[in-house]
């Protein structure tokens, strides 16, 4: 299971081979220390502890963490689980596990929007502006008076309230760039989250991670 | 921002020659014709230039047979063999949208010395 974790820069766009315009988004992502492998017998499953970014402060116990392996805490620690062949991986994680071509699924949390409407939220249509409509961005009807057995509402109705800031995960990203040099990832399209915010960037689960 | 300004940085072309919204331009294109590649003449009068870095785009616009006709290139693109500045304009703003309002004599733009 190919791995790391990365910041968000932000977007961008570059010129491809053919000199077509490819929108991109930068990721600066690595080096990450391998700061601990969780093993079956003892974790009950395999995974490997990546860590990102020194952290300025940390408590004793969070430290505590890190005494073997690496000088410096870290302030991202991320679970990357391990399929039953794979080898854990040992040292740090750098982006050079990608190459360009590969395709990458990034999770990360996204943009948070507050308490927005239907409109935003679920796609609601939005009724006339004018010509006497008082009936505007509202829900609408909730129900009629005969839904489950006596004028309810049933659960799940699509109403206003919080959106965002939510874990998503967007698969099957085209990786267009590599630079080991300075840590960075170009890949193909948009990923969750702020300008700044923290993102993992895995294997692709689709097409075997190799695009067609 | 300047980690983004550097990957930029590599694509940028050097070889733009210097413009602004109110010049009048050719722009040589790169044209795929079924295999073969050969390059076409686009010319007429700039009337705007948008974003910056590798992203900035530039729209030209021309009257072809009465009928108006804008292309927006991007300014740093492979696929542009080379631009060519023919007449320095004088105008009073960065987008020239209005022209699209006019035609004829009214459409002129005085030359910049």
């Amino acid at each position: 299971m190919k791995g790391i974790i990365g910041r968000k820069l932000g977007m961008t766009r570059i010129f491809d081979a053919s000199g077509r315009a490819v929108s991109v988004t930068a990721i600066e992502a690595g080096p990450c220390p391998v700061v601990r492998v969780k093993e079956q017998e003892t974790d009950g499953y395999r995974a490997a502890v990546l860590g990102f970014d020194r952290a300025r402060r940390a408590t004793r116990p969070y430290k505590g963490q890190f005494t073997d392996r690496t000088a410096a805490p870290l302030k991202v620690l991320r679970e990357m689980r391990l399929a039953d062949g794979d080898d854990a991986p040992s040292g740090e994680v750098r982006v050079d596990i990608f190459q360009n071509g590969d395709l990458v699924d990034v999770r990360g949390r996204s943009k948070g929007r507050g308490f927005a409407g239907g409109i935003k939220r679920w796609n609601f249509h939005r009724g006339p502006m004018a010509h006497g409509s008082k009936y505007h961005r509202g829900p609408g009807s909730l129900s009629s008076r005969m839904s489950g057995g006596g004028g309810r509402v049933f659960k799940g109705r699509r109403l206003p309230g919080h959106l965002g800031s939510v874990r998503v995960t967007v698969q099957a990203l085209e990786i267009v760039q590599v630079d080991p040099e300075h840590n960075i990832l170009l890949v193909r399209g948009a990923v969750p989250g702020v300008r700044g915010a923290i993102v993992e960037i895995r294997e692709s689960c689709k097409a075997g991670g190799r695009k067609a | 921002m300047d980690q983004i300004r550097r990957i930029e940085e590599a694509q940028l072309r050097s070889d733009v020659p210097e413009f602004r919204p109110g010049d009048t331009v050719r722009v040589h294109v790169k044209v795929v014709e079924g295999t073969r590649e050969r390059i076409q003449a686009y010319e007429g009068v700039v009337i705007a230039r948008k974003h910056g870095g590798l992203r900035e785009t530039f729209t030209v616009r021309r009257v072809t047979y009465g009928v108006g006709v804008e292309r927006t290139f991007l300014l740093h693109s492979p696929r542009i063999d080379r631009i060519e500045v023919l007449r320095h304009g004088v105008v009073r703003r960065a987008k020239l949208y209005y022209l699209r309002g006019l035609s004829g004599k009214a459409a002129r733009i005085r030359e910049r010395r």
